[in-house]
Formats: structure tokens, C-alpha cells, sequence
């Protein structure tokens, strides 16, 4: 009697995940739409002067998905809260942490790798100059896992409170200044021919720090949300 | 180490800590205002003009103690963080829970005083500049600390939960503050920057510290009496909060239970 | 039917001065006892006397207030536990939107699978043969409860912690637990069920411990041997 290797828990956990997300793929679409409201809102709050929309494009672009990521974050953990299954995580022989991993990398792949796809459309929208676009799109490829890595921790803090939506933004918004900053310094600093590889560096190095660091603290925090 | 660790063990004791806190508290309360009253006269009307700004300059006898406060609160609650998550300690729970609060104020009032301030220094009363952004993520902190603790029902959990919280704030300081110093570099529109090196003169310094000491005696005072509300509603069910509670009852409840 | 000696070797999971609080107020203890192999113990107690509590304490999510958890004379770590355990708690731990079979394999490719056993077969034997394909939403309660079961049967552990195990179930599902009881304390194991009304366990009755605030352990009418 000898429980199953962790790889192949951790595939086991993978497919299930993307499974679950598959048989509601119609959900996908929802931080896709949150994302192209928010900047619609943008060139009807400040008129459309492509000027105008210009000198935020970028910024308002990682706003943009930084809310939409915020509001996909509760239904990271809350589904597995609610039937139980969390609690079958924890308690099973491998790590809790790369259990963890697998959860929000999957839930990155589906939340925010779609609104990546998207984001070109999004930029295009507030008139972004095409040169910028690569450092765009770089910029969110690295913040966006830094995002979910570090709301995974928050969600952990939270999992299982009703209505935690406003206490999980004052928790994570702090948290998320740094990776804004330099995500859309980064684009702000290439658009006015500024060297921008500093910021996207710092972003990747970050990137690494919370690969590794993120999901042991997640497994800390469940544990004393479980508690 | 022995006499040294029983001695921690018996003022870690909730009724033993209530007791020493409670005679400590007022006596720390009057001595932090009489300090501070000394601090504001010295300030106020004994420190000479600033030959750049004039009178203008003399908040910084209230804002500068409060921001030192705001970071040294930090460093408190994260250290009673540590050791309540690390060693399970009741007192270091509700230690840093109650600091929570007495930083955020330290904090609060740093924004304002150095926002009004800014108005005859730069014309705004706002500029997002390091210190200033970096001071107002620190609120946030803070305030996501405490809102963590009062959300959750059981106390011990919510003063773990909010501990791990503020150690992963205590991280992020720091990061906040070099990230938005590079963005400052990055947008050199910004003409703005606080005063500079500081060359304070000596008639200046000693209203400066004498106001950092009574923050600092302040923030003592205020956190041991927070502690002791905090322990009486942690140990509400032992005898000796019992005991506490009896003792302030008027005569006839006393002489109801003999 | 040869008898197990339950006195040659450690216990496999024994409580002492086991206690738990909550905001300083007392769940349940001191409690005192040990479970061997091939013993099924029943915990008793009303609603709210903190059988699950107890559970959870035992199944490493909580840490106890005061006493100690020793997992065959060794003190005991989630670590250790997660291998030798396994949880049925209050909800089934089952996901709505995959089918039975489906969990099961998840479960299955989770924790590991005990030898002669596998996903198909232990949902046959709950009594859910023509379900493997039924999204798990659309079962009812009692058949929610019997996929769980199959999932706690296919788990390659010695110690069950089951909450209420006859809960939501039919008479013919009570008598699935206590087969499942049987065999699985014949093979060596042993299980802790909590159970707030007075089930038979068919084979002989079960020890019993009563959590009524602070008692202690009473020993009932004999052993499973």
C-alpha cells in the first residue's frame, strides 16, 4: 500500500482542474468582457483625443487587467473550499505547496493568458503606438503571473469569508503597486524612448522570487485559514 | 538564562502582564503628553525661523516623529508577528494586534500633517513622490491588517492571519519605496523633491527629539492599554478576568455573591 | 476468525489529554484513549459536542490546545499523518461538475490507490455500478455519501476518520458502512467514527466514546477482533 508519486498527483490535480474549467468554459469569457468595459470607460470619461489616450494607454491596459485578475482571484480557491476539496488537498501526502502551484498556474492559464491575447485589442483601443506593443505585451507575460502568485497568497488569507471581495483588494492593492509600477513604467519608459529593460528585469526577477517563495507561503496561509 | 526566561514567562502570563500594564499605562500617558507639550512649545515659538520657508517648516516637529512612529509600529507588530506565529504566543498575539492601530494613526496623521505642509512648500497639498507614496501604501498596510483581524471570528486564527499579513507587508516597504523612487526618476517632469539633505541646525534638533520621545512613550502607553482590553476579551471565561471584572463591580453585585 | 493481538505493538493512534478551545472556549476534553488495529471506535455525542472538531484535530488540520497525538508511539506531524489517513468529513469532498468515476480517478491519482483496488471497482462496491458517468451534481445526497465512501475505500491507509458516515443514507447504505467497516478492520486497519445517533455496528459493538464537554473515555462491550 504506497500512495502515488507527487508527479503524478500533480497531473492528477492539473487535469482536474483544466476538466472543471472546460465544462464551464462559458465563464472564461467573463474577465475577457470586464477588461474591454473598464477601457471603454477610459476614452468616454477623458473624450477622444488620441492624444489623450496616447499617454495612458499603457497604463490603463495593465489597470485594466490587474482589476479584472483581481475579481477572477476568489474563484481560485472558493470552489474547493466550498465541496470540501481543499481540505483534501492538505491533507494528502505531498507537498502542499507545488499542490498549490498547480492550482494557480492553472488558474493563470486560464484567467489571465486569454486577457494577454486580448490585450493587443485593448491597446489598440486607446491607440497605443505599435512600437510599444512588444514591450507591452513582455511587461504583462511577466506581471501577470507575478499578480495571480501573490493574490494567490491574499485569497489564502481569505479563503472561505462571504462578501471577502473588499477585504481581499485592500489586502492585495499594496502588494500590487511595485508590479504596476514598473509593469507600466516599463511601457511608459519605452514609449518616450527611455531604456526600459530595468523595470522588466526587476519584474522577472521578482517573477522568479515568488515562483519559489509564493506558493509555500499560500500553503502557510491556508493552513492557518483552515485552522 | 534561566532567571531570564522565568522572568519572560511570568510577564507573559495574561494576569501578570494586565496588572504590570495597568499601573504603567497612565503614568506613560502623562509623561508622553507633558513631553510633547515641551516638544510643541519648543517647536512652536523657541526654534528659530527657517531662513527657506519661514514658519511654515515648523510641522515637521509632528510630522517627522509621527513617520519615524508609523515605521517603528511597523517593525514592533512585525516582531510580535513572528514570534506569535512562530512560538504560538497569546501575548504577542494581541501585542501586535494592538499596535496595529496606534501605527495606522502614526501614519495617518504623517500623511496629513506632511500634506498641509506641502501646500506652502510645493503649492499642492498632495505630490507623489517616494516618501509621500510610499507612506500612504504603509496606511494600507496597516489598514488591511486590521480589517484581516476584525473579519474573522476567532480571535487566536485572526491574530495569526493578520500577523502573516504584516509579514509580508513588512517585504513589501521597502519594495514600494524603490519602485517608486525609479518611477520619479523615470518621469522628469517632477520638480518636486522633499527638502533635500536635511541640514537642520542645532536650536532645531531638540524639539525634534524631545517629540520623538514622547511618540515614542505614547506608543507604549497606548499599546499596553490596548493590550489589556485585548487580553480581558481573549481570557473573558478565566477566573482570574473574572476576578478583574468583580473587582470593579459596584457594592451591592459584590455583596450578591458573598 | 483469527483474533488481531491488539497488545503487542504501539497503538496506532493514541490521544492523550487531548483538548481543544475555541476563542477560550473548551470543544471538547481531556480526552484519553488509544485505537488499535482492527478497531472500529465510535465517538457519541449531540450536536455540537465537537465530534468533527475532534476529527480534524485527530486528522492533523488542527492544531489540539492542550495534550498530545501519537501516531504509533511517535508524536505526530501532518507529515507522517497524511500518509496513514484518511478523511471523511462533513461535505463529500467531491467536485459537482466531474463525474463520479472522474473524482474517483482524481482521488485515485492524488493519494495513491491501495492494491486490488481500483477506481471502477470500489464504485461498484458502494453500490453505484451504473453511475460512473452521472455528473456528481445530479446524485443525491446518499449517493454523494457512497462515492465519498468508495473514495475513503480506495485510499491505501490504515486509519479512517469518518464524520458521520451513516448520514444522509438508506438502511441498505448503513449496512455498506458497516461491511465496509468490517472488511477494512479484518485487513488490519482501524477506523474513529463520529455518529450522533446509536447505529449497530453489526460485528460485535463497537468501543464507544462519549464527548460530552469533559468526560472521559468509557470502554463499552468489546473489541472488534
Amino acid at each position: 500500500m504506497k500512495s502515488g508519486s507527487t508527479t503524478a498527483a500533480c497531473i492528477a490535480l492539473l487535469r482536474r482542474d483544466l476538466t472543471l474549467i472546460w465544462r464551464r468554459r462559458g465563464d472564461a469569457l467573463n474577465p475577457i468582457l470586464f477588461a474591454l468595459i473598464v477601457v471603454a470607460l477610459f476614452p468616454l470619461a477623458l473624450g477622444p483625443e488620441p492624444e489623450n489616450l496616447r499617454r495612458i494607454a499603457a497604463g490603463v491596459v495593465f489597470v485594466a487587467l490587474l482589476l479584472s485578475g483581481l475579481l477572477a482571484l476568489d474563484t481560485l480557491f472558493r470552489g474547493d473550499y466550498e465541496d470540501g476539496s481543499l481540505e483534501q488537498l492538505v491533507l494528502s501526502p505531498h507537498p502542499l505547496a507545488l499542490l498549490l502551484a498547480c492550482k494557480i498556474t492553472v488558474h493563470w492559464l486560464t484567467t489571465a493568458l486569454p486577457l494577454l491575447v486580448v490585450a493587443p485589442l485593448l491597446a489598440e483601443m486607446l491607440n497605443l503606438p505599435h512600437a510599444v506593443f512588444p514591450v507591452l505585451l513582455a511587461a504583462l507575460a511577466l506581471a501577470t503571473p507575478l499578480l495571480s502568485l501573490i493574490g494567490g497568497v491574499c485569497v489564502a488569507l481569505t479563503v472561505g469569508m462571504r462578501r471577502s471581495g473588499m477585504l481581499l483588494a485592500l489586502l492585495v492593492l499594496p502588494l500590487y503597486v511595485p508590479v504596476l509600477i514598473f509593469g507600466a513604467g516599463a511601457c511608459n519608459a519605452a514609449q518616450a524612448g527611455f531604456p526600459f529593460l530595468a523595470p522588466l528585469l526587476w519584474l522577472g526577477a521578482g517573477l522568479v522570487l515568488a515562483l519559489v517563495l509564493a506558493p509555500l507561503a499560500c500553503a502557510a496561509a491556508l493552513k492557518i485559514s483552515l485552522s | 538564562m534561566n532567571a531570564l526566561t522565568l522572568w519572560f514567562h511570568k510577564i507573559g502570563s495574561p494576569p501578570t502582564f494586565y496588572r504590570i500594564a495597568g499601573a504603567f499605562a497612565p503614568w506613560l500617558f502623562v509623561v508622553a503628553l507633558v513631553l510633547g507639550t515641551i516638544a510643541l512649545y519648543g517647536g512652536l515659538f523657541v526654534a528659530p525661523r527657517d531662513y527657506q520657508q519661514g514658519d511654515a517648516y515648523r510641522i515637521i516637529f509632528v510630522h517627522v516623529p509621527c513617520a519615524w512612529m508609523g515605521l517603528f509600529a511597523y517593525i514592533f507588530l512585525a516582531v510580535n508577528a513572528f514570534i506569535a506565529l512562530v512560538w504560538r504566543i497569546k501575548l504577542s498575539e494581541i501585542l501586535a494586534m494592538a499596535s496595529a492601530p496606534v501605527g495606522a494613526a502614526f501614519t495617518f496623521i504623517t500623511l496629513v500633517s506632511g500634506s498641509l505642509w506641502g501646500k506652502p512648500m510645493w503649492g499642492t497639498y498632495w505630490t507623489w513622490d517616494a516618501r509621500l507614496t510610499s507612506e500612504l501604501v504603509l496606511l494600507f498596510l496597516y489598514l488591511g491588517v486590521i480589517g484581516l483581524y476584525h473579519a474573522i471570528e476567532d480571535r487566536r486564527q485572526a491574530a495569526r492571519a493578520a500577523s502573516f499579513l504584516a509579514l509580508i507587508g513588512i517585504v513589501n516597504v521597502p519594495i514600494v519605496h524603490f519602485s517608486v523612487n525609479w518611477w520619479n526618476t523615470l518621469h522628469q517632469g517632477s520638480t518636486v523633491r522633499l527638502m533635500g539633505e536635511s541640514h537642520i541646525t542645532g536650536a532645531m534638533v531638540w524639539p525634534l527629539l524631545v517629540m520623538a520621545l514622547a511618540t515614542h512613550i505614547w506608543f507604549f502607553a497606548s499599546v499596553l492599554a490596548r493590550t489589556r482590553v485585548g487580553l480581558l476579551e481573549l481570557e473573558g471565561g478565566k477566573d482570574w478576568a473574572r476576578e478583574v471584572a468583580l473587582a470593579d463591580a459596584p457594592r451591592e453585585t459584590v455583596t450578591a455573591h458573598g | 476468525m483469527p483474533a488481531i493481538d491488539i497488545h503487542d505493538r504501539p497503538a496506532l493512534l493514541e490521544a492523550r489529554r487531548l483538548a481543544y478551545a475555541r476563542n477560550e472556549e473548551p470543544i471538547f476534553g481531556p480526552l484519553d484513549f488509544a485505537l488499535h488495529e482492527g478497531e472500529v471506535v465510535l465517538i457519541e455525542g449531540d450536536n455540537g459536542a465537537g465530534k468533527t472538531t475532534l476529527l480534524r484535530v485527530l486528522s492533523g488540520l488542527l492544531e489540539p490546545t492542550s495534550g498530545e497525538i501519537l501516531l504509533d508511539g511517535a508524536p505526530l506531524t501532518l507529515a507522517k499523518l497524511s500518509h496513514q489517513v484518511a478523511l471523511l468529513g462533513h461535505q463529500p469532498g467531491l467536485k459537482g461538475d466531474l463525474t463520479a468515476l472522474e473524482n474517483l480517478r482524481f482521488a485515485a491519482g492524488l493519494g495513491g490507490v491501495r492494491a486490488g483496488i481500483s477506481p471502477t471497482t470500489a464504485l461498484a462496491g458502494v453500490g453505484l455500478e451504473g453511475y460512473s458517468d452521472v455528473p456528481t451534481r445530479q446524485l443525491s445526497a446518499g449517493q454523494k455519501k457512497r462515492v465519498a465512501l468508495a473514495r475513503v475505500l480506495l485510499a491505501p491507509v490504515g486509519l479512517w476518520l469518518l464524520d458521520e458516515p451513516y448520514a444522509n443514507l438508506d438502511l441498505d447504505g448503513i449496512k455498506l458502512v458497516n461491511r465496509l467497516l468490517e472488511l477494512h478492520a479484518r485487513r488490519g486497519g482501524a477506523a474513529l467514527i463520529t455518529s450522533h445517533g446509536a447505529y449497530a455496528f453489526t460485528s460485535g459493538t463497537p468501543r464507544r466514546i462519549p464527548l460530552r464537554g469533559t468526560l472521559r473515555e468509557t470502554v463499552g462491550e468489546g473489541d472488534v477482533a
